[in-house]
């Protein structure tokens, strides 16, 4: 199992490296889309430093939605994922690997970058490195969560869009805490029952996530 | 249905254990499990259906003649909380159905079933128009008391996440042409979505204190005189029976539509088409 695990996470690191415009897709539209927002809201500092940390979780909630719909793709296009499927492995295990792959490639950057464009909205410094934590901490639930509306929606009219629609209402939770995390070591409050929150809300989606994928995929490519 | 048949004709011997195992499910006292299938529950549906419509109608005349002339008048609200005799009701049935079609969603996929996923068809677009109607009547009911039509308030936001997630599912169960994974990619939704509706609703309700101040405070119970209570619960028997009925004359429907290459549905439709003839 640790061998398939392994196998499918070199596979998927070769094909993202090889694929790698996409990544910078991801992470150039989430630089974009945070830049945006002072040109809708105005240059003023402290309207700015009081949106920041919900700006860029917004951001890296949709940059991560982006991104989504190449999850499984190319797999059913050229039929690795029927054959992935048929294989005897458990399904789980490789569709955890993907979704590592997925996560250490869209989420990873992003989290990064964060810090640097909170800069940009004069967030206080000491609170960046938090915002960066919240985000690694998150954005695995994320992905995960998006990877069963990705299975949902996986060769159907109009994917992309739908996908959203299924996403977004179920993301919400993961919005408030890592966004509330952050607002409330603005604010001068304890936030480790936010971290504790969003670190639960991780495990549950490891546990649970994978198998909603695994059923979905079946449902895919019959 | 694909594969299903394969095989069947292989051996002499096992075709004449399934005529046997036919034969012996023929002689077993006929159980309720044969409504599973669609052609035995079509007319239980069709008879059932105008009773529960009936029964709402009679409900929801006794519900509004107590709710417009028995129950008092508000001490604080005056005469604008009225509408809590429908917003509440709407409220709980969009929670209630959307548990229902995530019941139902886990029984087909357990059980193989196919008319449990077209229950859960039915009900989608019921409880999608109570969640929808909650929500206006709040806004409506919002306006006098609150000023305002719309506050973020933990209840009214986790019903419109609660909007979202029936519209995924219509979408998603409408966007997929092929029957069979339209029905379990639906109910799979509604699955992680049924999960998720507690989640939402104290995550939100954790965001909304930390946020706001209790400038609105619909947390505290108000005290509610008996008659209030009772239109109310007198009222939500109405809305339920009310789905009921209507998920039974839209699952009819649907069976009719899946089912439209067998004898039985030529049949029913010759004779709906003599009826409609006179």
């Amino acid at each position: 199992m640790g061998a398939v695990f392994a196998a499918m996470l070199r596979r998927e690191m070769a094909l993202a490296w090889r694929g790698r415009t996409d990544v910078l897709l991801a992470l150039s539209f989430f630089v974009v889309v945070v830049c945006l927002f002072p040109f809708g809201i105005g240059p003023e500092a402290n309207q700015l430093r009081a949106i920041a940390p919900g700006v860029v979780w917004v951001t890296a909630l949709l940059a991560s939605l982006l991104a989504l719909p190449r999850l499984f793709e190319h797999d059913l296009r050229d039929g690795t994922l029927e054959q992935l499927l048929l294989s005897p492995e458990p399904a789980v295990v490789w569709v955890l690997a993907k979704v590592t792959v997925h996560w250490l490639v869209t989420g990873v950057p992003v989290a990064l970058f964060a810090p640097l464009l909170a800069g940009l909205y004069d967030l206080q410094p000491e609170v960046l490195p938090l915002l960066a934590g919240t985000l690694l901490l998150g954005t695995p639930t994320l992905t995960l969560i998006g990877a069963i509306g990705a299975a949902l929606t996986l060769g159907v009219r109009s994917g992309a869009v739908l996908l959203a629609l299924l996403v977004l209402p179920l993301a919400v939770p993961v919005l408030i805490f890592g966004a509330g995390a952050v607002e409330a070591a603005l604010g001068g409050v304890s936030y480790t029952a936010h971290l504790a929150l969003l670190g639960a809300g991780g495990l549950a989606s490891v546990a649970l996530a994978p198998w909603a994928c695994v059923a979905a995929l079946r449902l895919a490519v019959q | 249905m694909r594969g299903k048949n394969r095989g069947m004709d292989a051996t002499p011997g096992r075709r004449q254990r399934w005529q046997q195992g036919i034969e012996a499910r023929q002689r077993a006292p006929r159980s309720l499990w044969r409504f599973a299938a669609p052609q035995q529950f079509y007319p239980l549906a069709g008879r059932l259906a105008p009773w529960f419509a009936a029964l709402a109608a009679v409900l929801t005349v006794v519900g509004l003649y107590l709710a417009f002339f028995v129950a008092p008048t508000d001490a604080q609200q005056g005469e604008v909380y009225r509408i809590i005799f429908l917003h509440v009701p709407a409220a709980w049935m969009s929670m209630f159905l959307y548990l229902v079609m995530a019941f139902w969603g886990i029984v087909g996929w357990v059980l193989n079933t196919r008319l449990s996923f077209m229950m859960a068809h039915a009900l989608a677009p019921t409880g999608a128009i109570w969640c929808f109607i909650a929500l206006w009547t709040g806004a409506l009911w919002g306006r006098p008391t609150w000023g305002t039509y719309w506050v973020w308030d933990a209840r009214l936001t986790s019903q419109l996440l609660l909007m979202f997630l029936y519209l995924g599912y219509l979408a998603l169960t409408r966007a997929i042409e092929d029957p069979r994974r339209a029905d379990r990619a639906g109910a799979l939704l509604a699955i992680v979505g049924s999960i998720n509706v507690p989640i939402i609703y104290f995550s939100v309700q954790w965001w909304n204190t930390l946020h706001q101040g209790a400038s609105v405070s619909l947390t505290r119970a108000p005290s509610m005189a008996t008659v209030m209570l009772v239109t109310m619960l007198i009222m939500a028997f109405a809305a339920w029976f009310y789905s009921i009925a209507v998920a039974l004359w839209r699952v009819r429907t649907i069976i009719l539509e899946r089912e439209r290459h067998t004898d039985w549905v030529a049949a029913e439709l010759d004779r709906l088409a003599a009826r409609e003839r006179g």
